[in-house]
């Protein structure tokens, strides 16, 4: 009780949305289809895939949950299936053993759909590139649009993203 | 209690430090393999390379280490597992990744090898056919249903496969497939400068990142003779007890979150992302990656942020009884912990299982005690024990443990010593060098051991994840329980899979 009770006088931890980021808006920009755009309206469901990642970048996709981030009141909320999905957020340098998992887990995500990219691992296998175990960045096995930089990305870093996504995919 | 027993008329290995390596015979191999049966003896580590497999020991009190070694010129060597069955997926690993093979071998299937690379590692294995499909282990019984699981989850975790055979909604046997995530961390140290491996140890498991960069710099610093500075020992325990802290509060969130109580998760979150964004603050990273360095380390600590440490230690202290008293007061959540999820004292103590789930098991082992390694000689704490080994034990010794990382911490900031964080690495032995550290992680003992080449570079480095002696108990546990409470089992455990994939 006296914890409901502290929270509702409190100030909400949660802070001020941060701008979309602009380099990640002009790469948006060239690849997401206006049709598609249009059918989402203001909302994104979000399936993450770790496909080799270290995990830390799963503890910073964690934190996009807590209080501080407040994910959901953008409209951006993860699911627990590919099916239910418009946005998978893959992480890690694509391990040859996770390889068809990624690949099937994009063709079960229905159209229109967009591929962000998390990570340096993400962009082109980072520390792991020219390991015969791995593959190399997503975009070796499916299509990325959108690449969050980082060893991890901070929690802020990928929120600036996604919301990019979200105000490029809110415009058309 | 010495390894005598195990290692006396052996070929004493030179420049292996602290600890000493043994070239040993069939016979020494073994009564090693009997000895971990009869838990005279304690695994703590199993690895390969091309012509040698490696053993490292210890007695059950952790005073005295050895590792042995196994010469295998035919790429063969007697099972140990046949004698111990927790050494079983190493030997599958040994001989996927170096195509050393074990005679007598209880489960030859392979295990990090999915059928999907190029050739295999150590080149003398044909690749795998990645089309024939992997046995799983015969279940037989009426009404009998299976579940598989992954490797891709539900919620944002690792991936891994699980495959549940279910009697209505009873857990009958739950097989683990690992090794989707082996990014071939090993092969990758091989040949490569110490700063390279320091960046990869840092990121074997992400959320251990400070304990295996220790881990790594602690066992080159043996391998090399360098002597670390004083200051750079405490600022390493101080960054390992922060991801200590962070780590525990977000597991006792996430387990009660598994219990459907996200009252817990809430404010947990909370006080990890304070944790998060002092460590950031302080040290420049939130995770701290890259920070401990082979050395020392690589950050320094002002007043300004010891003053924010202490602001977090008191803001945790003012919200821990809060968040203990919810838990211990809320009836339906542990109506889900207790009595679930029973790992049995003597299976704990079998597989060596250390960390928080060891402990919550009875098995009272923490290498910040034994065998020990600076600062904690000279910092007081205690180890958390509890016997009940349900799922509610190993929130309670999370929950302690937070209290004791909290003193560590404050009696770090009260007296660090002064002077430098860094030194320079000392050249290795013209023969090379060897190093093995042991350093207790948030989820329990990490071992690191390295071979360095006279220029200085990494010759051969294996890391070993404390889940190895985890996950397959996690298998142990679930029997009996419903199909609901295996979240909430997993994540009391909260194993590595990045760590164990390598």
């Amino acid at each position: 009780m006296r914890r409901i009770f502290r929270g509702l006088i409190q100030r909400p931890l949660t802070e001020p949305a941060p701008a979309p980021d602009d380099a990640a808006l002009a790469e948006l920009a060239q690849r997401v289809d206006m049709a598609a755009r249009r059918t989402l309206g203001r909302s994104l469901s979000i399936r993450e895939v770790d496909a080799g990642s270290c995990n830390g970048c799963e503890l910073e996709i964690h934190a996009l949950n807590n209080a501080f981030y407040d994910l959901e009141r953008f409209g951006l909320r993860f699911v627990a299936s590919p099916r239910h999905a418009d946005v998978l957020l893959v992480t890690g340098p694509v391990t040859r053993n996770m390889r068809m998992a990624l690949e099937r887990t994009w063709r079960a995500t229905p159209d229109p759909k967009w591929v962000v990219a998390v990570g340096e691992c993400a962009v082109d296998g980072g520390l792991f590139a020219g390991s015969d175990a791995v593959v190399g960045g997503v975009s070796a096995v499916v299509p990325v649009d959108l690449h969050i930089r980082g060893c991890p990305p901070t929690p802020l870093a990928m929120l600036q993203g996604l919301l990019a996504l979200l105000s490029v995919s809110a415009s058309g | 209690m010495s390894l005598t027993w195990i290692t006396g008329g052996s070929d004493k290995i030179e420049g292996c430090a602290p600890w000493p390596r043994f070239i040993v015979n069939d016979g020494a191999w073994l009564r090693a393999g009997d000895g971990l049966r009869d838990g005279r003896i304690a695994l703590l580590g199993f690895w390969g390379e091309r012509d040698a497999v490696h053993l490292a020991l210890s007695n059950p009190a952790l005073d005295t280490i050895s590792v042995i070694t196994r010469l295998c010129p035919d790429r063969r060597f007697p099972s140990i597992a046949a004698s111990f069955s927790p050494a079983s997926r190493l030997e599958r690993t040994i001989g996927d990744l170096w195509g050393v093979f074990a005679d007598g071998s209880p489960d030859p299937r392979p295990w990090l090898d999915h059928g999907c690379w190029p050739a295999a590692p150590a080149g003398v294995n044909p690749p795998r056919d990645a089309s024939a499909p992997y046995p799983f282990l015969a279940v037989e019984g009426e009404s009998l249903h299976q579940i598989p699981v992954g490797p891709v989850h539900a919620g944002i975790i690792e991936p891994g496969h699980f495959r549940f055979t279910a009697s209505g909604e009873t857990i009958v046997r739950l097989e683990e497939r690992l090794g989707y995530v082996h990014k071939g961390i090993e092969r990758l140290m091989q040949g490569a400068e110490i700063d390279t491996g320091a960046r990869l140890a840092g990121r074997i498991s992400g959320d251990s990142t400070v304990a295996y960069a220790i881990a790594f710099a602690r066992a080159v610093e043996s391998a090399s003779g360098t002597v670390v500075p004083p200051r750079a020992h405490w600022l390493r325990a101080l960054m390992a007890e922060m991801e200590r802290i962070a780590n525990h509060l977000g597991d006792v969130g996430a387990i009660c979150n598994d219990a459907a109580f996200a009252a817990m998760l809430a404010p947990c979150a909370v006080l990890r992302e304070h944790v998060l964004r002092t460590a950031g603050l302080c040290f420049g990273h939130r995770l701290m990656m890259d920070k401990v360095v082979p050395g020392g380390v690589a950050v320094d600590l002002g007043s300004d942020s010891i003053a924010a440490i202490k602001t977090l230690v008191s803001e945790i202290r003012q919200h821990l009884p809060d968040l203990i008293h919810l838990y211990d007061n809320t009836t339906s959540l542990q109506d889900r912990t207790v009595r679930t999820g029973v790992l049995r004292p003597d299976f704990a103590a079998f597989f060596g299982c250390g960390g928080p789930i060891g402990r919550a098991s009875g098995r009272a082992v923490d290498v910040r005690r034994r065998p020990g390694y600076p600062p904690y000689d000279e910092l007081s704490f205690d180890v958390i024990e509890r016997q009940d080994g349900d799922v509610n034990a190993r929130v309670w010794v999370r929950i302690e443990e937070i209290k004791q990382s909290l003193a560590l911490i404050s009696q770090i900031l009260s007296r660090p010593p002064v002077g430098k964080t860094m030194t320079a690495l000392a050249a290795p032995p013209a023969s090379g060098g060897e190093g093995l550290a042991l350093i207790e992680g948030f989820r329990g003992d990490i071992m690191v051991w390295v071979r360095l080449r006279a220029d200085g570079k990494i010759d051969r480095c294996h890391p070993r994840d404390p889940s190895w002696f985890q996950w397959p108990l996690l298998e142990a546990v679930i029997e009996g329980n419903i199909v609901a409470d295996f979240p909430l089992c997993n994540k009391s455990f909260n194993c590595s899979y990045c760590g164990h994939d390598l």
